[in-house]
């Protein structure tokens, strides 16, 4: 096997670590002023993915450092192509992170609940882009022959982009609210049990439309055959899973589900890509492929030492973090946000 | 406009921007750490407060440099992707680098650390801080080591067939001169920028006769010797950055002196009205051969003009205007130097002022300790300017032009959108970040102290 696909796994490594575990906390902060309506109730949403966002949100970066590092045409065509989209993405990431360290600093009700709505769209915004990137990746985007995107902003809204980035923003949703199942305690344990009880239908709906849309809309997806169907179906039946385990309030099992299910949403959209990185709807011949796209072969062996030296690392001290603050989290709880 | 002066204005916004929140980073968690090591080996409870006080200021300093740096990490694929397609061999891996190494250290362990203060043991609980602090630090060298390439190309073939700079020698890159004087000089000056940060509103605090003083007289002192240490060090190893410059990139040394002739030896510009067109300066005061000493230790020796520079560049890479904005580096260069002396200054009569056991100063004098933690900003910003204003044209000296760098992708009416929206969400964020600086700066430490008991309890 080339270091070229060992990089393009090891992105999609990244970008499973940054879905699953950004696309609880973005979950969370989407359902926050949905779920909660008392301040303290809120704090407690907000507590219970507190330690975690930052590091959860460094595996965006590292997985855009990785494209950079091992694909620098993939990060140059990719982010000066969807400059908008992306900016509107920093936007909202911006406010999150300020709005989740500003919102508790000052009693006001009108200062809090304004950063509130900071963290509901600081979460919305990117879950639902990543989503529409993510299809529109799939589907392929206008690329000429000088790997420069053509496309243009609406270009991207396409109704299968769209659906793409709901079917993500929904998907999120749900998971975060199982995450909370996880984590909250006392009397709002069983509010966030009946939100996730409730988001259960419309995600399968909107996994299926989603699905089936794929199917039919993306060529790459086709051309790689029935056996392709397989990696969607592992992702079917974890989220049929997941509400199962709900309904008998196994909330670990139901979370490990939905966790399974963005997992091999991820594997499915990186291996219908593969060898692309970037598909031209222009023409086949002006396709990104890992190879025409990548970093010379020295860049990738040092690279390469470097992650396997490196990642092991820092697995073990994010998951330690996720251990030490396993306790579920009540309004009596010491409260830092 | 067009997409180039766009994307580099939307550049030089949020790259300064960003780095008004990343130096007091830097110092703060370093500060932060020693303050609570020498609260958990002498337990001494002031040193515990003074770690949760400065540690609250500094969490909204963090947010504020966290929110920005997530721009840094993809405008150069947004904004220069030819740039990004030219150098990603060499760029994309400290990047990355930095941020497996830094930024997964950083934000998972202040994570710990805010939410660990009853979780842990006081051991433990510190060496979270300490690994914020070195993670913070970490991504300081990694980020430098992408700079130090622009600055001074080392480690790399010119690929004629990728039609790119490919790395060749990674413990070249990592081992670029350029790097070893940069990073100790943002180091201290993050540590310059902490210890101001702590003398200032100290400061305040004494103007304002807080009832619990002794925590902030304990910080005052703390900051004053932090600061002293930090001004020192920038300055020395600004002088040694000077020298290297007059080797690595001589015009941007003599469009810090507005130096049009080669003079020999030469004078150091302490004023001067620059006219660029004409390339002739007035009203100029100069002091005969001081240039000499500061780009050689001695009193001799010929320091290279502008134009001489630009006849050699052109003979060298071709024809072209190889002149940066002459006035901009040569201001840019004097407000850092002198915001240096004035932060020597101030940090040398802070520490004969607060040795006694009573702070022994007046009004006047604590305001002027109050106002110098402006100082750092100016000196960071004015330098940052100084180093990539005067390296232009070139994008990465000697490689490649700023103006081949910019995305195609992106028109005119995308940039300006996303440079008018970053600019506005930046101002709107300030505001709030200083009504919460000024909420917290202001209460007794006792306060703090006291709420963060009341909450645990």
């Amino acid at each position: 096997m080339d270091l070229n696909i060992v990089w393009f796994i090891l992105i999609t490594v990244l970008f499973v670590g940054f879905f699953f575990l950004e696309g609880f906390d973005y979950g969370v902060g989407i359902l926050l002023p949905f779920i909660a309506k008392k301040d303290d109730e809120k704090r407690v949403i907000i507590n219970s993915i507190g330690p975690f966002w930052d590091g959860n949100e460094v595996w965006m970066l590292t997985a855009g450092g990785a494209i950079f590092a091992a694909f620098p045409h993939w990060y140059a065509t990719l982010f000066s192509g969807f400059y908008l989209p992306l900016f509107l993405m920093l936007f909202g990431l911006i406010i999150r992170a300020v709005a989740f360290e500003f919102r508790s600093k000052e009693e006001s009700s009108t200062w809090r609940n304004g950063w509130d709505w900071m963290i509901f769209f600081g979460s919305f915004i990117p879950a639902l882009l990543w989503g529409v990137a993510v299809a529109n990746l799939l589907r392929g985007v206008p690329i000429d022959e000088t790997m420069t995107y053509t496309g243009g902003f609406f270009n991207l809204l396409n109704p299968y982009g769209l659906v793409g980035g709901i079917t993500f923003v929904v998907l999120f949703m749900y998971h975060g609210s199982i995450f909370l199942t996880l984590k909250v305690g006392g009397e709002m344990l069983n509010s966030v049990k009946a939100v996730a009880n409730k988001l259960y239908l419309p995600t399968v709906v909107v996994a299926v439309v989603f699905v089936l849309y794929t199917f039919f809309e993306v060529q790459a997806f086709q051309a790689k055959g029935l056996a392709m169907l397989a990696l969607p179906g592992v992702a079917a039946v974890a989220l049929l899973l997941s509400g199962l385990f709900l309904k008998q309030e196994k909330a670990g099992l139901s979370f490990i589900m939905t966790a399974l299910t963005i997992v091999f949403v991820t594997i499915t959209a990186f291996v219908t890509l593969f060898p692309n990185v970037m598909i031209s709807s222009t023409n086949s011949a002006y396709n990104l492929t890992i190879y025409n796209a990548s970093a010379s072969p020295y860049t990738l062996e040092v690279m390469t030492i470097v992650a396997l030296v490196l990642v092991p690392f820092v697995l073990v001290y994010q998951a330690w973090s996720y251990i030490v603050f396993k306790k579920r989290l009540t309004k009596d709880s010491e409260l830092e946000y | 406009m067009d997409v180039l002066v766009l994307s580099q204005w939307q550049f030089a916004i949020t790259t300064v921007y960003h780095f008004f929140f990343v130096p007091l980073t830097l110092g703060l968690t370093v500060a932060l750490a020693i303050m609570q090591t020498i609260y958990v080996t002498s337990g001494d409870e002031d040193y515990k407060k003074m770690a949760k006080y400065w540690g609250n200021l500094f969490l909204i300093n963090f947010a504020m440099g966290v929110a920005t740096g997530i721009v840094q990490e993809f405008q150069f694929g947004m904004n220069w992707s030819e740039y990004s397609r030219f150098m990603g061999d060499i760029f994309g891996a400290p990047l990355a680098i930095e941020a497996l190494l830094a930024f997964y250290m950083e934000s998972t362990f202040i994570g710990l650390w805010v939410f660990g203060w009853k979780r842990f043991s006081p051991k433990v609980h510190l060496v979270t801080i300490w690994l914020v602090a070195i993670g913070s630090n970490l991504s300081a060298i990694w980020i430098l080591t992408a700079n130090s390439f622009m600055q001074e190309p080392v480690g790399y073939v010119l690929n004629s067939t990728t039609n790119r700079a490919e790395m060749v020698d990674f413990f070249a890159l990592i081992g670029n001169p350029h790097l070893w004087l940069q990073f100790p000089h943002v180091f201290f000056a993050g540590i310059t920028q902490a210890a101001f940060f702590i003398i200032g509103i100290s400061a305040w605090h004494f103007m304002k006769k807080t009832k619990n003083i002794t925590p902030f007289k304990k910080s005052f002192r703390f900051g004053v010797i932090y600061g002293l240490v930090g001004v020192v060090m920038v300055v020395l190893i600004g002088h040694v950055q000077a020298q290297h410059l007059g080797q690595t990139q001589p015009m941007k040394l003599a469009a810090g002196e507005a130096l049009w002739e080669t003079e020999s030896p030469a004078s150091f510009s302490v004023f001067s009205i620059i006219d660029q067109a004409s390339q002739t300066n007035s009203a100029e005061i100069k002091i005969p051969g001081f240039l000499s000493f500061l780009a050689y230790n001695s009193f001799e020796g010929e320091v290279k003009g502008i134009k001489d520079l630009q006849a050699e560049y052109e003979t060298k890479y071709g024809p072209g205007n190889y002149i940066p904005n002459v006035t901009v580096s040569y201001w840019m260069f004097r407000i850092m130097v002198i915001a240096a002396g004035l932060m020597l200054l101030i940090a040398l009569v802070g520490y004969f002022k607060s040795g006694k056991s009573e702070m022994d100063c007046k009004p006047m004098g604590l305001k002027l300790f109050f106002y110098s933690l402006f100082l750092p900003y100016i000196a960071m910003a004015s330098g940052w300017i100084y180093t990539e204003m005067g390296r232009q044209p070139w994008l990465v000296f000697g490689l490649f032009k700023t103006e081949d760098g910019v995305s195609k992708a992106v028109d005119s009416l995308e940039a300006t959108f996303s440079l008018i929206g970053f600019t506005l969400i930046y101002a709107v964020l300030i505001v709030f970040a200083v009504k919460l600086w000024k909420k917290y700066a202001s209460m007794d430490m006792e306060k703090v102290f006291d709420h963060e008991t009341i909450k645990e309890a």
